[in-house]
């Protein structure tokens, strides 16, 4: 039982033991695997009614496209979302966290969450891991006390942007954003405009790619808009059809529904002792 | 094209200009607005002046995160020190925190920091609080990356007493001129000027700072200047 104990870290935090089996197993010549990246270009901005956020769909792993369509808005809270760029099991995973500890801190205040809130939450867990968990993110939400946009860094430090950008193309979507902002503007000009930082992140930039998601949140009320624009459709397709090569022989098409394993009554008595 | 995405994941530095001086019956901090990631600004309008207490400011200096989580527990435990007291916490009090936390922690932190307040025991005061964690208290005080540039000159200009005036213009001048030449430092001025009557912030945007000597006004062309002065050809 005492070698279970020794494998548990002794106090809480970040256990670096693995980290020298990594090194020797890499001396003796296995090749590390390789994580998942949002190469990304994620972008917020702050208009007249509260703030738009914006994100590309390109997940990459090395050179390689890994998922053509992903997410990368993650909801926090009713009133509050946040885009991540970084490692996409960093930025799913930290994100999903401080959402869960935002719920219960609303069933403990009987309040709709602050920006502030998760703000502070995310920054305190990415600063205890020194910058270890890759997660860059651009968070965005109305609450009572009005609009507000922050990004936040993987060493944990903040800071608080009427527009933001943030991921491998944010130098790109931060040229649109330079140029074209001002205060007050409206809901069309600001989607258009995200949309166009995210669309130059996606032309100009190698790891962001694929589809536009644009989220849009008022006070009281916000608009998931999942791949509002497609600006990379599948344009060829093979004229002669895609079939499948000889060795492969159709068995059987059936298809069983599942059994119900357990029987719902409606109605019923209650129970009584 | 590869060092600038590496960098992009850089700590967030602030390269900084940041300065504290005492005056007759007060302090002015003063500070740049640039943060940078490896060689992206990666936020042009920073306010690197952070409120401690309503009487005490820091000036923040070196990594982003480190300093601003050093700033949120110095707050938080100046909160409950304000309610056991029963009265504002002193400057010296608010800068030993700064100093306890910075030294405790030496191999984890990098950060310089200077704390400037007013209390109404010992008047306006300024601490320096540099890498390592010492504590030093100054009559004036200059840190980040554009410090190396103004030593000379504070050693110049630099006189005890001062008037609040004064005290703002030579804080602004010396930030601009680290900003022209530190390029980890830029943006626009702040100032926060503490006294017995409260405090109060004020903002330069870049394009209203002196200008020196190697920065010229925009002319629309050359020979306008060339035309101005043309001397009379000698006649033999």
């Amino acid at each position: 039982m005492s070698r279970f104990e020794e494998s548990a870290p002794a106090r809480g935090g970040f256990s670096f033991d693995l980290c020298k089996r990594n090194e020797m197993l890499m001396q003796k010549g296995l090749k590390p695997s390789s994580y998942l990246k949002t190469g990304t270009t994620i972008v917020g901005l702050v208009f007249q009614d509260g703030v738009i956020l914006g994100a590309d769909t390109r997940a990459t792993e090395g050179p390689i496209v890994a998922d053509k369509n992903c997410e990368k808005i993650h909801y926090m809270a009713p009133n509050i979302y946040c885009c991540g760029a970084g490692t996409a099991a960093d930025t799913e995973a930290v994100t999903d966290m401080v959402s869960s500890q935002l719920k219960l801190h609303r069933f403990h205040t009987g309040r709709e969450s602050r920006v502030v809130t998760a703000l502070t939450l995310l920054k305190s867990h990415l600063f205890s891991y020194q910058g270890h968990v890759s997660a860059a993110l651009v968070l965005g939400g109305v609450d009572v006390t009005g609009p507000h946009l922050h990004t936040i860094y993987p060493h944990g430090s903040t800071d608080t942007l009427p527009f933001a950008t943030m991921g491998s193309g944010s130098l790109a979507a931060m040229a649109i954003f330079e140029s074209k902002y001002r205060e007050g503007l409206t809901r069309d000009e600001g989607v258009k405009l995200v949309a166009e930082a995210i669309c130059s992140g996606i032309f100009n930039d190698l790891g962001s790619g694929s589809n536009v998601d644009v989220c849009v949140i008022t006070k009281g009320n916000r608009e998931y808009l999942r791949n509002y624009m497609l600006p990379n459709p599948r344009t060829y397709v093979s004229e002669k059809g895609y079939s499948f090569s000889k060795k492969t022989e159709v068995l059987l098409t059936k298809i069983t529904p599942l059994r119900e394993l357990v029987e719902v009554i409606e109605g019923g008595d209650a129970m009584e002792e | 094209m590869d060092s600038i995405y590496n960098d992009l994941n850089a700590p967030h530095s602030m390269g900084t200009t940041i300065i504290g001086v005492t005056y007759d019956g007060g302090v002015v901090l003063g500070a740049d607005s640039r943060t940078s990631t490896g060689m992206y600004v990666a936020n042009r309008a920073s306010d690197k002046i952070t409120q401690l207490t309503d009487n005490v400011y820091i000036c923040r200096s070196g990594s982003a995160a480190d300093s601003q989580v050093l700033s949120d527990y110095v707050r938080y435990y100046l909160h409950q020190h304000t309610i056991q007291l029963g009265q504002p916490a002193t400057v010296k009090v608010a800068a030993n925190l700064v100093r306890m936390v910075s030294y405790n922690n030496k191999n984890m932190l990098q950060t310089g920091l200077i704390v400037g307040g007013w209390d109404k025991y010992e008047g306006g005061k300024i601490y320096g609080i540099p890498l390592g964690g010492t504590l030093l208290e100054q009559p004036f005080t200059i840190g980040g990356s554009g410090s190396s540039y103004l030593y000379g000159f504070f050693d110049q200009v630099w006189k005890e007493g001062m008037t609040q005036d004064e005290a703002e213009k030579l804080v602004v001048k010396a930030v601009s001129l680290a900003i022209a030449r530190d390029g980890a430092s830029g943006g626009v001025v702040r100032t926060v000027t503490i006294n017995k009557d409260g405090v109060s912030r004020k903002f330069y945007p870049g394009n209203t700072l002196p200008l020196w000597h190697e920065e010229l006004e925009a002319k629309d062309s050359l020979l306008d200047s060339l035309s101005a002065t043309s001397p009379e050809p000698m006649v033999s």
